[in-house]
C-alpha cells in the first residue's frame, strides 16, 4: 500500500548555516524503510527530533527529502537519488488526506465549507456537482456526528469536535492514505483517551489505511497495528505493539516505551533461544530471540510489573532473587517497591494488595520469557 | 514617616503582639505611606499631562483670546472658507494615498520575506529601519534634491527622453510618494508579524486537500490577512494624516494644504487665528480617535479568528524559481530608492560649497566646509546640546513614571487603574502638532514661566511617549510572575523595598529598551516642537527646519548627516543591548 526505501532528509548543520562551508550535515531522516499493509494503522513513535514528522510531511508532500523513493500503492509520489528517476509530486496532486496537530481548521469558514473546500478545489477534470458536494460533505458530517453544527463558524466548536471536523477535512476526498501529525497532543488528558477509542473505532470501521505520529507511547500501544520507533532519523524498531513492548531490541526502545529495570550481565552460556546470563544480581535462566554468543556483555531488561514479590521462598527454584524492601509508593491501581539486591535497585510494580514494609526481606521471582536481553549502550 | 505607619515597638522586651487594625480602630490622622505617596504622586502627574493639554485645547478654541466668550468663529473660519473643501480632499487624498502604497508595498515585500526564497532577507530589516534613523523631514529633503522639478536629479537624468521636470515632488502625487515610502518599512513590519503569527498548517492543510498554490493564497492566506490588513491600513492613515513634514515642505510651496500644514500656516500667519486653528486640530484629533477606535475595533473582531495552534512546523519556504532573480532586483530596487538613494543625496549636498547637480565640477569642488562651519556655529552645537539633553530626561522621566504606573495597571487592584490605563495611552491619539497647539495655550495662559524655554519641550515629549514608553513598561511587567514580588514581601521586605529591589532590576532590560526608543523619538521630534520653541533655543531638527526655510540647504544637509549619524549610533546600541526597538514612529 504505502512503500518507502531509502529515504534521506538532511539540514545544512550549524556550521554550515553559519557561512562556513565545512558544517556536517544533520540527518532528520536517514535511510527510512517501511512498508505499510492496506487497512492498517502504522504507527511511527519517537522523541521530539526522532524525525517521525519529517518523515510523515516527506509522505505529504511538505517537506522535499534529499533521496529515496516514496509510494502509494504502486503510483511513485516521490523519488530521487543515484539510480532513480527524479519525481516529486506536489502536495496538492498527491490525493492524500491529513489532520494536522493544530487542526488547521480555516476559522473564515464555516463548518460545511471547511469539508467542502477539498472537493471544491479539486483540478477541473474530477470535479463533482454542487448537489454532490452538499450530499458528501453531509455523509461525512454526519459519520463525523457534525452534521448539526455544519452552518456554524469553524472556531465555534470545542476541542474535540475540532478534530472530527479536521478528520472530516480529511476523509471527504476518500484518499488511499491518511495522515495523522500528532492528532490528540493538544487536547486534556481525559479527553484525548475518549478520542483515542474513538479514532480507533473510526479508522476500523472506514478501514482507511493511516500513518499516524505520536510521542506518547500508550497512544501508539493501543492504537496501531504496526509500530516504527524512530530515533535521530532511523527507525529502531518495527513490530506489533506487544511484540516491541515484550522484547524490547535495544536500550532505548525498552526504556521509550514502559519502564524497564536494566540489570548488566553477560552470556555464560546458549542453546537455540535458551539463555543462561551472570549478572550482578545473580544467575538468569531465560528465552530471548536476541542473537548474542556466549561471552557478550548484555543488559537484562525487566519490567517492573513482570517482577513477582513474595515473603516466602517461591517453589521452584529458578530465577529467584532475594533483596530487601527499600522505598515503597502507592499509586492507587498499582504498588511499587523498590527493592535492595546488593549494589542494585530494582523497580517491581505489584497489584495494589501487595504492599511490603521498607526493610522487609523479600524474594524477586523473574519468569523466563519476561526477560529481554539488549545490547548495552 | 516610618514612624507614623508602624509604631515603634516599647524597647523592652517582650514585644507586644500587634493588633491588627480592625474595623473598630481608627486612627487620628491620616498620614501616608510612602507607597501611596508615590502612587499618588504618579497617578497625578499621568492625568495632568493626559488631561490639561486636552482641556485648554477645547477651552482655546471654543473661546475668544482676548474677550473670553463662547465662539464658534473657530469653526467657522476653518472649515467654511474657500480653501477648507479642498484642503480635506487633498488631507483624504494623501493619507489614503500613502496607506495603500506603504501597504501594497509593505505587504509584497513581507511576502516575499516570511513565505519565499527570496534572496537579500538582510537588505529588508536594515530597510527597515530607515524611518528610526532618517527623520521624515531629511527623507523629504533628500526626495526634493531627487525630483524637484528644477533641481531635482532624477528629473535631470530623465531629460533627455522626457523633457524638463518629468516629476513634480511639489503635488499630492509627490508627498504620497514620499510618505508612502516613509510609513512602508513600518508596515513592512507590521506584516512580517501578521504573515508569522498565522499556523502555517493552515495553509498546508489547503495543499493537502488539493488546491494550488493561487488557490491557497486567494481562499486562505488573504482572506486570514484581512483584519491586519485592515488594521495597518487605518494606521498608516492616520499616521499619514497627522504627518507634518511631508506636507509641509512639499505642499506648502504650491499652496497644497492638508490638516497639519493649514495648522501650521495659520499659526505662522498674522494676525494668528488661534480659534481656527484649535477648530482644525480638534477636527484632526477626532478623525485620529475614530481611526484608532476603528482599529481597537477590528483587532478585537480578529480574536475570533484564533484558533487552537500547534508547534507551528516551520513551513517550507515557496520556490519562487525563475521567479528568484526578478524579485531579487525588485528588493534590490527599492533598497536603493529607499536607503541609498536619499542617503547619498544628503551626503553629497553637505559637502558642497552650494547646491548643484552632480558633475566633474560639482565633484571636484567637494570640501568639508559645511562641517567645519558647523562647529563655528554656536547655534548648531546649542541645538545638538539641547536635543541630547531632551531625549535623556524626557526618556529618563517617562520611563520612570511608566514603571510605576505600569506596576498600578497590571499588578495593583486600586480603583481607577483602568482610568490610569486609558491617560497614559490618551496621547498616542494627539498629532504632535496637535498637542503643540495645546501645549501653546496652556503655557500662554498659566503663570508658570516656562513658555519660550526647552523645558516646554520636555513636557511635550514626556506627554507624547508617555504611552510607548507604557507599553515597554507594562509588556515587561506582565512577564514577571507576581510570586517574585509575593515572595519578597513574605520574606518580609516593604513594597518600596520589593518595588527596587525586585521588581526594577528584572524590568531593566524592558525599562532600557523604552528608555532608548524614547531618547531617539525625542532626539529627532519636531512636528510638536514647531509650534513650542524660541528662537535661540533651537534643537537640531528645528534648526534643519530653519535652514530649510532659509534655503540653506548644504548647511541642513550637513546638520542631517550629523543626525542621522548620532540616532544611527542611538540605535545599534539599541541592538546590541538586544532591545528590540519597535518602529512606532511618531
Amino acid at each position: 500500500m504505502l512503500e518507502i526505501s531509502n529515504l534521506v532528509k538532511s539540514y545544512a548543520g550549524e556550521r554550515a548555516r553559519r557561512g562556513g562551508s565545512q558544517g556536517a550535515r544533520v540527518f532528520a531522516v536517514n535511510d527510512v524503510n517501511l512498508n505499510v499493509e492496506k487497512g492498517e494503522m502504522f504507527t511511527l513513535l519517537g522523541p521530539s527530533g526522532c524525525g517521525k514528522t519529517t518523515t510523515l510531511r516527506s509522505i505529504a508532500g511538505l517537506e522535499k527529502p534529499d533521496s529515496g523513493h516514496i509510494g502509494v500503492k504502486g503510483r511513485t509520489l516521490f523519488s530521487a537519488g543515484a539510480g532513480r528517476k527524479t519525481v516529486n509530486v506536489a502536495a496538492n496532486r498527491r490525493g492524500l488526506g491529513m489532520v494536522f496537530q493544530s487542526y488547521a481548521i480555516w476559522p473564515h469558514m464555516t463548518v460545511f465549507h471547511n469539508v467542502a473546500f477539498p472537493l471544491q478545489v479539486r483540478p477541473r477534470g474530477q470535479r463533482v456537482g454542487k448537489n454532490e458536494i452538499e450530499q458528501r460533505v453531509h455523509r461525512v458530517l454526519e459519520v463525523m456526528e457534525l452534521r448539526r453544527y455544519a452552518e456554524r463558524p469553524a472556531t465555534k466548536l470545542s476541542g474535540g469536535q475540532q478534530q472530527r471536523l479536521a478528520l472530516a477535512r480529511a476523509l471527504v476526498i476518500e484518499p488511499e492514505l491518511l495522515l495523522l501529525d500528532e492528532p490528540l497532543s493538544n487536547l486534556d488528558a481525559k479527553l484525548r483517551e475518549s478520542l483515542r477509542y474513538e479514532l480507533k473505532r473510526l479508522q476500523r470501521e472506514l478501514g482507511i489505511t493511516s500513518i499516524y505520529v505520536t510521542h506518547d507511547q500508550i497512544e501508539a500501544l493501543s492504537l496501531s497495528s504496526h509500530i516504527a520507533v524512530m530515533r535521530d532519523g532511523e527507525v529502531m524498531q518495527l513490530g506489533k505493539p506487544r511484540d516491541i513492548y515484550e522484547n524490547p531490541a535495544s536500550k532505548f526502545v525498552a526504556e521509550f516505551i514502559g519502564s524497564s529495570n536494566f540489570v548488566p550481565g553477560h552470556v555464560v552460556g546458549r542453546s537455540g533461544d535458551t539463555y543462561t546470563v551472570d549478572t550482578q544480581a545473580g544467575r538468569l535462566n531465560l528465552t530471548s530471540a536476541a542473537d548474542m554468543p556466549a561471552g557478550t556483555e548484555v543488559s537484562a531488561a525487566i519490567r517492573p510489573e513482570s517482577l513477582e514479590l513474595t515473603t516466602a521462598r517461591p517453589t521452584d527454584g529458578q530465577n529467584v532473587w532475594e533483596g530487601v524492601v527499600g522505598t515503597r509508593a502507592f499509586l492507587g491501581d498499582a504498588v511499587d517497591h523498590l527493592v535492595r539486591i546488593g549494589k542494585i535497585e530494582l523497580r517491581a510494580r505489584s497489584l495494589p494488595n501487595v504492599s511490603l514494609e521498607p526493610g522487609t526481606e523479600v524474594f524477586i521471582k523473574l519468569p523466563a520469557d519476561k526477560v529481554s536481553l539488549v545490547p548495552i549502550d | 514617616m516610618s514612624v507614623a505607619t508602624t509604631p515603634a515597638p516599647p524597647a523592652p522586651t517582650p514585644r507586644p503582639p500587634r493588633t491588627p487594625p480592625g474595623p473598630g480602630r481608627t486612627r487620628r490622622f491620616w498620614v501616608p505611606t510612602p507607597k501611596i505617596l508615590i502612587l499618588g504622586v504618579v497617578g497625578i502627574v499621568v492625568a495632568y499631562l493626559a488631561i490639561v493639554p486636552l482641556w485648554f485645547l477645547i477651552q482655546g478654541t471654543f473661546f475668544d483670546s482676548t474677550s473670553n466668550l463662547f465662539t464658534l468663529e473657530g469653526f467657522k473660519r476653518a472649515y467654511t472658507d474657500a480653501q477648507s473643501f479642498e484642503m480635506m480632499r487633498n488631507s483624504i487624498w494623501f493619507a489614503i494615498g500613502s496607506a495603500v502604497l506603504s501597504l501594497v508595498v509593505g505587504t509584497s515585500l513581507a511576502f516575499l520575506n516570511v513565505r519565499t526564497d527570496v534572496p537579500f532577507k538582510g537588505l529588508f530589516f536594515a530597510a527597515s529601519i530607515i524611518p528610526l534613523v532618517v527623520p521624515g523631514i531629511l527623507y523629504t529633503v533628500a526626495w526634493i534634491f531627487l525630483a524637484s522639478p528644477d533641481i531635482g536629479l532624477v528629473n535631470f537624468a530623465l531629460e533627455p527622453i522626457f523633457g524638463p521636470g518629468t516629476f513634480n515632488i511639489y503635488s499630492v502625487w509627490g508627498m504620497i510618494w514620499v510618505e508612502g515610502l516613509h510609513l512602508s518599512p513600518i508596515t513592512f513590519l507590521f506584516m512580517v508579524a501578521a504573515f508569522r503569527s498565522q499556523d502555517p498548517s493552515l495553509e498546508e492543510s489547503a495543499l493537502m486537500s488539493g488546491a494550488s498554490r493561487i488557490t491557497v493564497l486567494r481562499r486562505i492566506t488573504v482572506p486570514l490577512l484581512r483584519p491586519a490588513i485592515a488594521a495597518s491600513t487605518l494606521i498608516m492613515t492616520v499616521r499619514a494624516l497627522e504627518s507634518f513634514e511631508v506636507p509641509a515642505l512639499l505642499g506648502l510651496q504650491e499652496g497644497i494644504y492638508v490638516f497639519t500644514s493649514k495648522i501650521y500656516f495659520m499659526l505662522r500667519t498674522y494676525p494668528q487665528d488661534l480659534n481656527g486653528a484649535g477648530a482644525l486640530a480638534i477636527g484632526l484629533l477626532g478623525i485620529a480617535a475614530l481611526g484608532m477606535v476603528l482599529e481597537h475595533m477590528l483587532s478585537r473582531g480578529a480574536k475570533a479568528y484564533q484558533t487552537v495552534t500547534g508547534k507551528g512546523f516551520r513551513p517550507r519556504p515557496i520556490e519562487l524559481g525563475r521567479w528568484r532573480s526578478v524579485a531579487g532586483i525588485a528588493i534590490i530596487g527599492y533598497f536603493f530608492l529607499t536607503v541609498i538613494l536619499p542617503m547619498l543625496m544628503l551626503i553629497y549636498t553637505s559637502l558642497l560649497p552650494y547646491y548643484q547637480r552632480p558633475s566633474g565640477k560639482a565633484f571636484s569642488s567637494m570640501t568639508f566646509q559645511n562641517y567645519a562651519d558647523l562647529l563655528e556655529m554656536s547655534k548648531a552645537t546649542t541645538a545638538l546640546k539641547n536635543s541630547l539633553i531632551l531625549g535623556a530626561s524626557s526618556a529618563t522621566l517617562v520611563m520612570v513614571l511608566m514603571a510605576i504606573a505600569a506596576w498600578i495597571v497590571v499588578r495593583s487592584h486600586i480603583p481607577g487603574r483602568k482610568l490610569l490605563d486609558l491617560l497614559s495611552f490618551a496621547p498616542l491619539v494627539i498629532p504632535g502638532l496637535v498637542l503643540g497647539l495645546s501645549l501653546q495655550f496652556v503655557y500662554l495662559r498659566s503663570p508658570i514661566p516656562i513658555y519660550g524655554t526647552i523645558w516646554i519641550l520636555l513636557i511635550a515629549y514626556c506627554t507624547r511617549y508617555m504611552p510607548y514608553g507604557m507599553r515597554y513598561a507594562v509588556t515587561s511587567m506582565q512577564q514577571i510572575s507576581s510570586e517574585l514580588e509575593e515572595s519578597a514581601a513574605v520574606s518580609g521586605a516593604t513594597w518600596w523595598q520589593v518595588f527596587r529591589r525586585v521588581l526594577l532590576p528584572l524590568l531593566m532590560p524592558g525599562l532600557l529598551a523604552g528608555w532608548i526608543y524614547i531618547f531617539v523619538v525625542s532626539f529627532r521630534e519636531l512636528s510638536s516642537s514647531i509650534l513650542l520653541y524660541s528662537s535661540g533655543n533651537e534643537i537640531l531638527s528645528i534648526l534643519i527646519w530653519e535652514q530649510f526655510e532659509n534655503g540653506k540647504f548644504t548647511t541642513l544637509a550637513a546638520l542631517g548627516v550629523v543626525m542621522v549619524a548620532v540616532l544611527m549610533v542611538l540605535v545599534s546600541i539599541a541592538y546590541k543591548l538586544g532591545a528590540k526597538v519597535g518602529l512606532q514612529q511618531d
